[in-house]
């Protein structure tokens, strides 16, 4: 099947799409960024970590990366900020602020 | 024990970018259930109709790293099956190698209610697949219209709370028992993984016994739901806890129609603990509604005794 990836708009009509709508791609809502949704934001203190992964069990957005079972950092481009993952902390490493 | 060290290193198989609300407890469910997968396995994933397919495939972008498909609102259970029979008549033909997996994913409106028949019937077919429901307690997609799921009580948009009744007058199905009566091989009742809890590794456990035992399997998993619930995002799995602890949600599973109860709280809470911190339930402590506290409470002992004795706990 042809590959289509465009932007779409209400003048995007049947025609210019894949037929019934499929997608060819796998996991590409990667490119789709959510970040902007953020009114509050996890701040990783590194330092502070103990790496035990408990804050990456529960984040909804896979937005917690993770490196040979360690923290590497976070995705702040898909990142909604629900602060469910600073709530899992027990060492400090994750504040919950305001995003400014 | 499963090690979190060797889990994160398997790939993910859902990506970021979904459209699900900020702190939705569904990609916490499909992520615990697709962990479990053997890495070298291939899945077919497919859902009902609801908040996950909707916010999880809007074209051009699909979160799910493996085959996703949907059709319909009540055909998840259907659709599902007909491919894994489609999969196993090709593996008998030689034209595929690989080794796939096949699970639905529905919310509760998808599953108890507009569902159940093909659900049911997939069940009885016996199809090597799994089912997962994350019930969150009403239609939260179309703004919180009651389901079969949602509780006694609660505030949804078409059992609204306020001078004529006090919220859903009617006491929630228990399809998780509806379910174990196919008599499948492997039927269970879990939370999302929720650190710090004994039960942390309960849906990650039950989603790998039921993906690898033979022939039908069923996952129903209590999920929050932060706009559906009135609850604040960051602190919500304290309230799956809390309905585990008011054995509102016991967590238990029946292998080949064996009860099994998989946690038992030390110290049974009462209903108010889990009623309390949630807004749909917030008219219910007005003096007026003392009495549905009790008669809520009633049903909760009820059901809780009834699991017990199944269990061989009684």
């Amino acid at each position: 099947m042809k590959e289509k990836m465009m932007k779409i708009t209400p003048n995007v009509s049947w025609k210019d799409i894949t037929p019934g709508g499929v997608i060819t791609k796998s996991g590409n809502a990667e490119e789709f960024k959510t970040g902007d949704w953020r009114s509050m934001k996890p701040v990783w203190h590194e330092d502070k970590c103990k790496h035990c992964m408990l804050c990456w069990v529960v984040c909804p957005d896979n937005s917690i990366i993770p490196e040979d079972g360690k923290i590497k950092g976070f995705d702040f481009d898909h990142c909604k900020g629900c602060g469910v993952c600073t709530k899992q902390c027990k060492f400090g490493a994750l504040d919950f602020v305001v995003e400014e | 024990m499963p090690n979190l060290k060797e889990l994160s290193k398997k790939p993910a198989r859902l990506t970021g970018g979904h459209r699900m609300c900020a702190g939705c407890g569904a990609p916490m469910v499909v992520n615990w259930v697709l962990k479990a997968l053997k890495e070298e396995d291939k899945a077919v994933t497919c859902s009902a109709t609801g908040c996950l397919e909707v916010s999880t495939c809007l074209y051009p972008y699909t979160a799910w790293k493996d085959s996703f498909i949907h059709s319909a609102f009540e055909n998840a259970a259907a659709t599902i099956s007909g491919v894994e029979a489609c999969y196993v008549a090709m593996k008998r033909n030689g034209k595929i190698d690989d080794t796939y997996k096949f699970i639905a994913f529905g919310g509760d409106g998808g599953t108890y209610d507009i569902g159940l028949q093909s659900l049911s019937g997939a069940m009885e077919r016996g199809h090597d697949m799994v089912y997962v429901c994350y019930d969150n307690g009403a239609y939260m997609n179309t703004g919180i219209q009651r389901s079969s799921a949602t509780p006694k009580g609660a505030d949804t948009t078409t059992s609204p709370a306020g001078k004529v009744i006090p919220g859903k007058t009617q006491t929630r199905k228990d399809l998780t028992e509806i379910i174990a009566a196919h008599n499948i091989p492997y039927v269970a009742q879990t939370v999302p993984a929720i650190p710090g809890t004994k039960y942390m590794f309960d849906l990650y456990n039950k989603a790998e016994k039921a993906i690898y035992t033979k022939g039908a399997a069923f996952l129903n998993v209590l999920t929050p739901c932060p706009r559906g619930w009135r609850c604040d995002t960051s602190t919500e799995l304290d309230l799956i806890k809390a309905a585990v602890d008011t054995c509102f949600w016991p967590i238990y599973e029946v292998e080949n129609g064996v009860y099994k109860l998989n946690y038992k709280p030390a110290e049974k809470k009462p209903i108010t603990e889990w009623l309390k911190p949630q807004g749909r339930f917030r008219h219910l402590f007005k003096p007026e509604n003392e009495h549905l506290i009790a008669e809520i409470q009633a049903e909760v002992d009820r059901r809780w005794e009834a699991l017990l004795h199944l269990c061989g706990e009684k």
